[in-house]
């Protein structure tokens, strides 16, 4: 899979993949179909594992010749030890998560940075949506209420609360809308907001998610 | 294949010379590259798929495996089967002639273990010329293996199946083992082991030792699924026979289990095999450790468990992936949620056989130097 390939198929992974440093160990955290992971690793010479609870979505990865993992992210990533990842990425699987802040800061105890993307509730068609009294379902929430994986809506300012909360430094954040960056009023024209994160480093060194865990 | 070069043993014992039987299936590359060697648990054989001419019955126990255009597909690759020494299917063992005596080993057939068996598979590729195997591929014992020779042997192993396997067995299945060990030890016609001598075989004891055996390769479920408390023969008013013969169908069938396998098995073949798994324990030299058990592999990886399998659990193969993954190795590890327990690995179930083909098509590309997509 080169580039070019990858941005016709999901353009926001094409972007997110700029920020993935080369020749880094990746977790790709619900890796899906694996494109992400089998692009980092041919165009950018990364290493690393998938994380993915699907029958269906492992057997894509595996076909595409990615390392996969089967585990239900839930459970958080015991299987990893500290600091064993140059990124980890974790890219529209936060929303699906009951244990939001467990995850959360397990994926920045594996991983020296973290790449994180959700569903922007704030975008403004969801906004129309709920003042016209009904919930949003668009691109991004392509699915009704009674049936949606998205289990936590959150806006790009609820996230930045809580990566802080978690002790996490905010690195870069983004929101895009068609896999393009939008730079005015984003939480507001921005459909993915997506945030570049690490540990916030205290004066004498040690990671603060490591001391508020 | 006959071996003259004596072998020596992890026990310290060696064999003198011995045979191993294999069959194989496809075609050797030129490039010698596309060979894969499939280990045995503790009841298969080297007859791992097809049949043999005029015998519909003699399907190889991997048959829905391992075949043309299956998931490991004979059509590219060249399988290998061999019988494991102390095996009762051809390879040497303790029913065969001890040069040492001329009468049969009987119980001085020495103790051998996984990684001796792994030794002496690599004589035999040795001898077929195969220098590295695309994979070595193991259920459950045969995963054992499998793991062994990615340790013993890390340049020759260029991919590793390890199926319901574990990397050590557990004090409860060490306990399963001994219940029927002692089945055989303690029948009558056992004589030491020395039983070919009196004409006789320690049949019960070997049907205990199955029945018991068998009860660890179902699950719960599929027990109460298939029998439940379902009677067997039941009178018309569907009443308890009031004897210790067979009331419960469960009864008959493990009943029936136990003959079947008592007339084909070698009860000192079954304790042989029992204390290889018991003895497994790649990481006992590393006290304990299985990150740096497994240090120097080289080969990828696929791991694969079934959820309902409580003989080798899934927390068995993900203590594989951890001590994989701490060693940044290639893996693929894949959870089936599938009701059969320990026997899954052996039956249908496409997300299994979906899985392994994908990873043998994987293989494949990479031997043929095919890029993914």
């Amino acid at each position: 899979m080169n580039f070019e390939d990858l941005s016709s198929l999901r353009p926001d992974l094409a972007f997110i993949a700029h920020w993935v440093p080369e020749a880094a160990h990746v977790l790709d955290v619900g890796c899906g179909d694996g494109a992400m992971l089998r692009y980092l690793q041919s165009g950018k010479r990364c290493s690393g594992y998938g994380i993915e609870i699907a029958d269906d979505k492992l057997l894509e990865s595996s076909r595409r010749g990615i390392n996969v993992i089967q585990h239900d992210m839930e459970k958080g990533l015991a299987l990893f030890g500290d600091n064993s990842f140059d990124t980890v990425l974790c890219l529209s699987s936060l929303q699906m998560m009951k244990h939001v802040e467990h995850l959360l800061r397990d994926i920045v105890r594996v991983g020296a940075e973290a790449i994180v993307s959700f569903p922007n509730f704030a975008y403004w068609p969801h906004r129309v949506a709920l003042l016209k009294g009904r919930m949003p379902v668009s691109k991004t929430l392509p699915y009704q209420w009674y049936d949606t994986p998205n289990v936590r809506c959150a806006t790009i300012y609820d996230f930045e609360e809580l990566a802080d909360e978690c002790g996490l430094e905010v690195l870069e954040r983004v929101a895009l809308a068609e896999g393009k960056p939008v730079q005015f009023l984003p939480n507001l024209r921005g459909s993915l907001a997506v945030f570049r994160l690490r540990k916030k480093k205290l004066n004498g060194g040690h990671d603060a998610s490591s001391l508020i865990t | 294949m006959h071996f003259a070069e004596a072998l020596p043993l992890q026990s310290g014992a060696a064999l003198a010379d011995y045979t191993l039987v294999y069959e194989t299936y496809g075609t050797l590359n030129a490039e010698r590259s596309n060979a894969v060697l499939v280990c045995h648990a503790l009841n298969a054989s080297h007859h791992v798929a097809g049949m043999y001419e005029g015998d519909p019955k003699s399907a190889g126990w991997w048959d829905n495996m391992v075949g043309p255009g299956k998931a490991l597909d004979t059509d590219r690759f060249f399988v290998i089967g061999v019988n494991n020494l102390g095996s009762c299917f051809g390879s040497t063992g303790p029913m065969h002639l001890n040069p040492a005596t001329g009468q049969p080993y009987g119980a001085a057939f020495p103790v051998v273990t996984v990684e001796d068996w792994v030794a002496a598979q690599a004589r035999l590729a040795d001898a077929l010329g195969i220098e590295q195997f695309a994979a070595v591929m193991g259920g459950s014992l045969g995963g054992m293996q499998a793991l062994a020779w990615s340790i013993m042997f890390p340049a020759r192993v260029r991919h590793c199946v390890v199926i319901a396997s574990t990397p050590r067995l557990s004090a409860q299945n060490i306990a399963f083992n001994d219940v029927a060990r002692q089945a055989i030890l303690s029948d009558p016609d056992f004589h030491c082991g020395d039983f070919y001598a009196h004409g006789v075989v320690p049949r019960n004891g070997l049907r205990v030792a199955r029945m018991v055996g068998h009860i660890t390769y179902l699950s719960d479920d599929d027990m109460a699924e298939k029998f439940g408390r379902k009677l067997r023969n039941a009178s018309a008013n569907q009443d308890y026979k009031f004897d210790f013969g067979i009331d419960f169908e469960i009864e008959s069938y493990l009943r029936y289990q136990g003959d079947k396998f008592s007339e084909y098995f070698d009860a000192n073949t079954y304790l042989l095999i029992t204390k290889a798994l018991d003895y497994f324990d790649p990481a006992r030299a590393f006290e304990g450790d299985l990150t740096r058990a497994l240090a120097n592999t080289q080969a990828a990886f696929c791991v694969v468990s079934f959820t309902t399998d409580w003989r080798f659990s899934p927390e068995c193969s993900r203590e594989i992936v951890q001590a994989l993954v701490c060693n940044r190795r290639r893996v693929t590890y894949a959870e089936i949620d599938a009701p059969h327990g320990h026997d899954a690995f052996l039956l249908e179930d496409a997300r299994y056989m979906n899985l392994v083909r994908a990873y043998f098509g994987r293989i494949w590309d990479e031997t043929t130097g095919k890029e993914q997509a």
